[in-house]
């Protein structure tokens, strides 16, 4: 099995904050891994590396390697906007676009872009993303009402929706669930199986429950540095650090 | 015996917050009022549509003065309003260092600049250099009042605009100036026009910066290098004449004045409204 993504030596600063020291861990293609730890330990700050969403935040930056199939993200010359439409993201709070119909939200990544393409041939993806996104049959026939109009847990597949319809190779997820109710969480999580046949999804959580059930893969981060990396249940069933063992049994975060 | 208590206190409360609602009010109604009573009675077709007669001559008109502030206001609008959304457009989305807060000190200053001293910023780099009144000194005059206005309202539209929203057009793979035309000012834009409205309001209505810049005329507009006539330079002039008739047409041009803001700022609301999205 291939790695998708490899970081090496990879830090990060908000400001003279260093936010992650030295990072270093092989992403697996097509699998689902996870990155637990208390907040504030950086692993939302980790994912937004890997898609260069970082730097979008003022006074952040980072340093090291990032390899997505051999190629390292911050190689100079290398333009952040098409690594990010390799790398999907989905954020914490939904966050389809207000001023769009549901239609237009999923299209919305070659709509901004300028793409314009038959009618017809925009439908089929709206369609193919909606129903990959588990969504399709909620609001088939109310494609032109607003983004804003569905329910939070429809919100954030709508935005799911979105990520795919740019055709990414990975998704990244940024507690996609945290302002969701149990029955959309378990929707969403059901739709991240569905979905890693084919695409390799990293998702920052703070539910161990939930890294337990949709991961294969969990990395646990503490003050910034990876503590233990491995398979999801030789992290859950036999953790090899002390400080994982104590965050995974509650007895810290 | 304290929910009693409490429950004085929220009725008083409430009580100052309407009475000083009703203060708010009183005013713009009695200026309404005393416009419409002294005003209306000035009013007929030929005020909308013939020129100004000579003193001691009855009847007449100001209709180029009303053309006059349109096109006054249609300058001043070129020249500002691209100038002003692109600064609030820079402050929001990358004012965040010194230069920012610079620009934002600047539109603050220039945003408290009495008009009669942009009045002599227009006349003297404008008038003097072209030997001559003109609308175009006019329009820019009231251009510069427009920016700070336009900038900072349109700088807080945005600011408005949720962070989330830019992150994820971003994250989408569309570059950030696609972002901020298509995301971001598209989310703000009923709030952008609004701050839009208050200044063209604004300036629709500003005598001192025209006194020497457009200066006035009792023609029609003879052209933008020519000096021209406006409402509020009219009703001026009316106002100060010692003739009966002229203040008469004075309270009708202030009527009409106040009709062009209220009925603007009106249809912009109306023809906005339904878009606004907001955002959660």
């Amino acid at each position: 099995m291939a790695n998708k993504l490899e970081v090496h030596h990879l830090d990060a600063w908000f400001g003279t904050n260093q936010a992650l020291r030295d990072i270093s861990l092989s992403i697996q293609d097509r699998a689902v891994t996870a990155m637990i730890g208390p907040s504030g330990c950086g692993k939302s700050t980790l994912i937004r590396c890997l898609n260069r969403m970082h730097e979008v935040v003022p006074g952040a930056r980072a340093s090291g390697e990032v390899l997505l199939d051999g190629e390292n993200v911050y190689a100079p010359g290398v333009d952040p906007v098409q690594v990010r439409a390799k790398v999907g993201m989905v954020f914490q709070k939904p966050n389809p676009f207000p001023t769009m119909s549901i239609f237009d939200n999923v299209v919305a990544g070659l709509r901004l872009n300028g793409e314009r393409r038959p009618r017809a041939e925009m439908a089929a993806i709206v369609e193919r993303s909606l129903r990959q996104a588990a969504l399709w049959d909620e609001v088939k026939d109310s494609l032109q009402a607003s983004g804003v109009s569905l329910s939070g847990g429809q919100q954030q597949r709508l935005c799911i929706a979105r990520a795919i319809a740019v055709q990414p190779e990975v998704i990244l997820m940024d507690e996609p669930c945290s302002a969701l109710d149990p029955i959309a969480t378990t929707k969403i999580e059901e739709l991240i199986h569905e979905l890693k046949g084919q695409y390799t999804i990293l998702i920052v959580t703070h539910s161990m429950q939930q890294a337990a059930r949709v991961s294969d893969y969990t990395a646990f981060l503490y003050l910034g540095k990876l503590i233990e990396f491995g398979a999801t249940d030789k992290i859950f069933t036999t953790p090899q650090q002390k400080e994982t063992e104590d965050y995974i049994t509650g007895r810290f975060g | 015996m304290a929910y009693q208590r409490r429950r004085v206190v929220n009725v008083f409360a409430q009580g100052v917050m309407v009475g000083c609602t009703v203060a708010v009010l009183i005013p713009l109604v009695l200026i309404f009022a005393y416009l419409l009573f002294k005003g209306v009675g000035s009013l007929n077709l030929a005020f909308f549509t013939s020129l100004p007669k000579p003193v001691g001559e009855a009847g007449g008109g100001m209709a180029n003065a009303i053309v006059g502030t349109m096109i006054l206001i249609g300058l001043a609008s070129v020249v500002g309003l691209p100038i002003g959304v692109a600064t609030g457009v820079y402050l929001a989305e990358y004012g965040y260092g010194r230069v920012g807060w610079v620009v934002r000190f600047c539109a603050d200053v220039l945003n408290g600049v009495p008009s009669i001293v942009i009045g002599i910023y227009a006349y003297t780099l404008i008038v003097l250099p072209m030997k001559g009144f003109s609308a175009y000194a006019g329009g820019c005059g009231l251009a510069v009042i427009m920016l700070p206005i336009v900038a900072r309202t349109t700088e807080e539209m945005l600011k408005l605009v949720p962070n989330s929203l830019r992150e994820g057009a971003l994250a989408l793979g569309v570059p950030a100036w696609r972002t901020t035309l298509l995301v971001v000012i598209r989310t703000a834009r009923a709030g952008i026009i609004t701050g839009i409205m208050l200044a063209v309001a604004r300036i629709a209505g500003e005598t001192a910066p025209l006194l020497f810049t457009a200066f006035g005329s009792q023609y029609w507009h003879q052209g933008l290098g020519q000096p021209i006539s406006s409402l509020p330079v009219q009703i001026y002039t009316y106002a100060i004449s010692p003739f009966d008739d002229w203040h008469r047409q004075a309270w009708a041009g202030a009527l009409v004045l106040l009709a062009l803001i209220f009925l603007t700022s009106l249809s912009v609301r109306v023809l906005t409204r339904g878009r606004v999205h907001t955002a959660r």
